[in-house]
Order: structure tokens, then C-alpha cells, then sequence
């Protein structure tokens, strides 16, 4: 019952939004959604889950200002993105990573890189190990360390947190902080940031590894051979496992997309993405 | 008449006809595309090797290791399960507790496993990582605990209905002689409904073998051969959900093709032997 008033309420809310927005076209920072005035359709968006935070408040504010437009924002990993995009299934596809030479060619992909973002790997708060060396990090995802008691922690196995190849955010992790070394066997296998983060908030004795934008309360960040990764320390290039947020499309984007990837670089754009955590790109 | 006689009759035909070449031609069509893996010189490594895609390995004997754990150990939870509940709805208690049951259980066939996936993941993982100690708790034994649940209700139907066909005539003869419950069940009950019993079991280790989302949520979905029931595990199930997000040209996604067609055959087989053992005890 609660719930439905405030449904009602949100909802009338909404409208009231829509109406005063209507009267008053240049209230305060809808400048950068006036291009959207008069437009209509569809906007399919897929791809890497780090990116959904940022594209699901923009197209609220978007859908909120404009009615008649709808936007529809799926995961599957930087993998899916791009397939999907190239395959016509979605207009805009997301990753993770820059899309490989052999992606761009094949799909003619064009693309938008407008975030900065850093992936860290992570604990449970209740571990008291929250700062490791890179050797460790190796070790422990190896599972050459297999007992958090070695690193002063719980005398209890090690639970590692991995995720699918399609991930852009465990390619960049693999390369930058793992430089390549094996990832164990015994590795628990999760599907997006957004499942890694409850797996890892969810057991006090498990590691795994998000995008900065996730980090919040519920789980903690390892400082990586003292550097405690954050949004300063990747702005600051000191914490070096970071890569780019791409957006791309097949071909030249339709108008609307072209709309959407221009609302991620206006101001208003700018502030969403670094409300949620990532560092925009202009 | 005579027409609508011909008429329905031909429908029939076309029915079951349609069926069987859909059933066929999707062997066919994964056949078909798993083909390049066998002249590419994939195939005997597919079968016997491990999953390391880094290293061009890309065996799936792990997955249908797991795929078989899950959905045999499963079975084996869910058995005595089914068997005690539809006994006590159909001989011990066909009263109103016997209805009621009867009618929560039909409930139950309704909800979606996703919904069986959440409750794992948040009671049982826990429960089963904090009593081992072993490791995260995402592993076989939560799975196939899980999966019991979920194929319970379509066994426990199956055997009500194959014991409801036998004859009261014998139920009461048995009374008349002053057997026990016992002696009604080894005697009488379970040799005249053996039939529907067999069917139900088999059905049910088809959906266990089906089941995508248990397995993926709660077994931990890890590449190593599962060498104990704490031991998390990938079913093939899971595995194609994981690696669909593949290029389309790369070997990974062939692989899904001979996933599906292994699936095909295991459940097949397990079909065919359990009919085999059953036309022996007959």
C-alpha cells in the first residue's frame, strides 16, 4: 500500500516535472536535454556493465524530459556490446575496453571514449587484509596463496572472484594488475559488476575485482602497493589499472544516438558520470 | 463425420510429424555447426581437456562433469523427498492436509527457478560456506540442494497421478488381510505404478540437466574439475550462458554448439539406459 502511494507519488512527481518543464523550458539544467525536444524513438543500449550506473541516470533524465523517447540499457559484458552493436542488434554498444583493430574493421565501428575508470580489486569490510603487494595479489589469485591467515587475516580458504573472457573490465584487470599471470581454476566465475559486488558484500572472505564507479560502503577496496585506488588516484595516473569507458555505434550514429553520446560529454553529462564515480572525458 | 474424422486425424499426423523433424533438425543444425571443431582438430582435447581459453585449451569435460554431479546429486536429494510427499498425499493422508499439500505443491511448479536462485544465494550459500568452512559456499551440494526443490514438484506429481491408477480394489484387499502400510507399498503400490515412477524420474533429470539459472547462480560456475560436492562447478548450461557473449567467429562460440549437442546426447542417454533398466525389472 505504502509502496503504490509512493509509485503515485513518484509518478505525479513526473508529471509535474513535465509540465514544468514544458512552461519553463530553460529551467536550470535541462540546457544540455533541449536537444532532445521533439525527437521520438527507440535507443537500444548493451554492452559492459560498468557503464550501466551513468547510462541508466541519463536516460532517466532524458526519458523524464522527453516522454516520447525510449531508452533500453541491457549488461552482457564489453563482449556483448560489441557483437551486439555490430551485429545491428542494438545502437549503441558499450565496452569496457577499446574495441580490438579486427572489431573496428569488421564492424566499422565509431566510437566515443568518455570516462575514465579504474578497476579495483576488492574485499569484504569485515577482512582485515585490505592492502597487498602485486606479488600477493598474483599469489592469491593463482592460488598460490589459498588461506587469508597467511596475509593476517581469518584463518579460512581464500574464495577468488572472477568473471567471464567477454569482460572488459577482467581484461584490463588481468593485464594491469595481474600482468598476465594465471588466474586459479578454483576461481568462482560472476557475470557483471553488479553480481561481483553482492557476491564479494555478501561473504567476508572472498576477493574479486569491480570498477571504481561500484566501490561503495558495502565492500573495500584494496590498496594495491600503497595506493589506495580511488577516483584522485586514477585521475592522477597513480593507480595504473584504469581504462577507458567506449561507447560505439556501427557506422555513423543515427540522430538520436548521436544525441545520447553528445548528452555524455555536455555538462550535465559531466555530472552524472562523476556523481557515479568515473572520470569524464571531454 | 467421416471428414472431421480424416480431418483431425491428419492434423494429428502433421503434429507429431512437425515435432519429430523439429527435435531432429535441431541435432542437426548443432551438428553442424560444432562440424568445424572436429575438422579443426579440437575434438578429442573438447572431450578430455580443461577449460583455459588464454591457452587454447578449450575442453568441456569439466562442465560435463559438473552438469552430471549437479543433476544426479539433485536427483538423489529430491527423490525420498517426492516419494514421502506423494505417499502421504495419496495413502497416509488423502484428507485435507493431503489436498492442501497437494495444491502448494501444484503452486510451486509455477515459480520461476530465478526466484529459487535468489533464496540460494542469500540462505543457503551462507549456510553451507560458514558450516564447511570449505570454500564460498557456491558450490555443488548448494546447487543440487536448490535444483532438488525445483524438480520435486514435477516428480511428486507424476507419482501421485501413477499411483492414484492403482486399482483400490487391491488397496482394500491388502486392508481386508491386515497388511501394513509397509507391506501395501512393497507389494502392491509401488510394482503397479512403477511405469509412472520411472517417467517421473526421467523427467525430472531432464530438467535438472536443462536447468540453466540454478546452476549459474549458485554453483559458483568455476572451470575446475569438481572433485568433492564442496567444490564449485560449471554445468554446460551455464557455460553456454557464459560464453555466448563470444565473437561470433571465435572458437568459443563453436564450442557452444558442441555443449548443446553434448546435452542432447547425455540426456538422451540417460533417457534410453533408464528405460533399458526398466524393461529389465519388468
Amino acid at each position: 500500500m505504502i509502496r503504490q502511494l509512493v509509485m503515485i507519488k513518484k509518478i505525479l512527481i513526473f508529471f509535474m516535472i513535465i509540465v514544468l518543464n514544458a512552461g519553463f523550458c530553460s529551467a536550470a539544467g535541462t540546457d544540455s536535454l533541449n536537444a532532445f525536444r521533439g525527437e521520438k524513438g527507440i535507443l537500444r543500449i548493451s554492452g559492459g556493465t560498468a557503464h550501466i550506473p551513468v547510462m541508466k541516470e541519463a536516460a532517466k533524465r532524458i526519458m523524464k524530459f522527453n516522454p516520447d523517447i525510449r531508452i533500453t540499457i541491457a549488461g552482457g559484458g564489453s563482449g556483448a556490446g560489441i557483437k551486439q552493436v555490430g551485429e545491428g542488434l542494438v545502437d549503441i554498444g558499450n565496452s569496457g575496453r577499446r574495441p580490438t583493430d579486427a572489431e573496428i574493421k569488421k564492424y566499422g565501428l565509431v566510437m566515443v571514449k568518455w570516462a575514465v575508470d579504474g578497476v579495483a580489486p576488492v574485499v569484504n569490510p569485515a577482512n582485515p587484509v585490505q592492502s597487498l603487494s602485486t606479488a600477493q595479489l598474483q599469489d592469491i589469485f593463482a592460488g598460490r596463496i589459498n588461506s587469508w591467515k597467511a596475509l593476517g587475516g581469518a584463518d579460512r580458504p581464500v574464495n577468488i572472484y572472477t568473471r567471464d573472457k567477454s569482460s572488459g573490465t577482467r581484461a584490463v584487470f588481468w593485464k594491469k594488475a595481474l600482468h598476465k599471470t594465471k588466474i586459479s581454476e578454483k576461481a568462482n566465475f560472476v557475470a557483471s559488476n553488479g553480481a561481483m559486488k553482492s557476491a564479494v558484500a555478501n561473504n567476508p572472505y572472498a576477493i574479486g575485482y569491480v570498477s571504481v564507479g561500484y566501490i561503495d560502503k558495502s565492500i573495500t577496496p584494496v590498496t594495491l602497493d600503497g595506493v589506495k585506488p580511488c577516483l584522485d588516484t586514477v585521475r592522477s595516473g597513480k593507480y595504473p589499472v584504469a581504462r577507458g569507458l567506449y561507447s560505439s555505434t556501427r557506422g555513423r550514429p543515427s540522430a538520436l544516438a548521436a544525441k545520447f553520446l553528445e548528452f555524455l560529454t555536455s555538462t550535465e553529462g559531466i555530472k552524472i558520470i562523476k556523481a557515479k564515480g568515473f572520470i569524464p572525458v571531454r | 463425420m467421416n471428414y472431421r474424422n480424416k480431418a483431425a486425424e491428419g492434423l494429428f499426423f502433421w503434429a507429431a510429424l512437425a515435432s519429430c523433424i523439429a527435435t531432429i533438425a535441431v541435432l542437426g543444425f548443432m551438428g553442424i555447426l560444432s562440424l568445424p571443431l572436429v575438422t579443426k582438430g579440437f575434438f578429442p582435447d573438447l572431450l578430455t581437456g580443461s577449460w583455459a581459453p588464454y591457452y587454447g585449451h578449450f575442453g568441456i569435460l569439466p562442465m560435463i562433469a559438473g552438469s552430471f554431479y549437479i543433476s544426479f546429486l539433485s536427483l538423489v536429494i529430491s527423490l525420498p523427498l517426492s516419494f514421502g510427499c506423494s505417499i502421504f498425499i495419496t495413502l497416509t493422508q488423502p484428507g485435507i492436509p493431503g489436498k492442501t499439500l497437494k495444491k502448494l505443491i501444484e503452486l510451486m511448479t509455477g515459480i520461476p527457478t530465478v526466484i529459487y536462485g535468489f533464496v540460494g544465494i542469500f540462505l543457503l550459500v551462507p549456510f553451507v560456506r560458514d558450516v564447511f568452512a570449505y570454500g564460498s559456499g557456491m558450490c555443488v551440494l548448494s546447487a543440487s540442494i536448490m535444483l532438488g526443490l525445483v524438480i520435486s514438484p514435477t516428480m511428486i506429481l507424476f507419482f501421485i497421478q501413477s499411483i492414484d491408477r492403482v486399482p483400490k480394489t487391491y488397496l482394500n484387499a491388502v486392508d481386508a488381510l491386515g497388511g501394513t502400510v509397509f507391506q501395501k507399498l512393497r507389494h502392491i503400490v509401488i510394482p503397479n505404478a512403477w511405469p509412472g515412477i520411472m517417467t517421473g524420474i526421467i523427467l525430472a533429470f531432464g530438467r535438472a540437466m536443462g536447468d540453466t539459472m540454478i546452476a549459474l547462480m549458485i554453483s559458483g560456475n568455476s572451470i575446475g574439475f569438481p572433485h568433492n560436492v564442496l567444490d564449485s562447478a560449471r554445468t554446460l548450461t551455464a557455460h553456454i550462458a557464459l560464453i555466448i557473449a563470444a565473437d561470433f567467429d571465435s572458437i568459443e562460440f563453436k564450442i557452444i554448439f558442441a555443449c548443446g549437442t553434448c546435452l542432447y546426447f547425455l540426456t538422451g542417454l540417460a533417457v534410453i539406459l533408464a528405460r533399458i533398466a526398466d524393461k529389465k525389472h519388468a
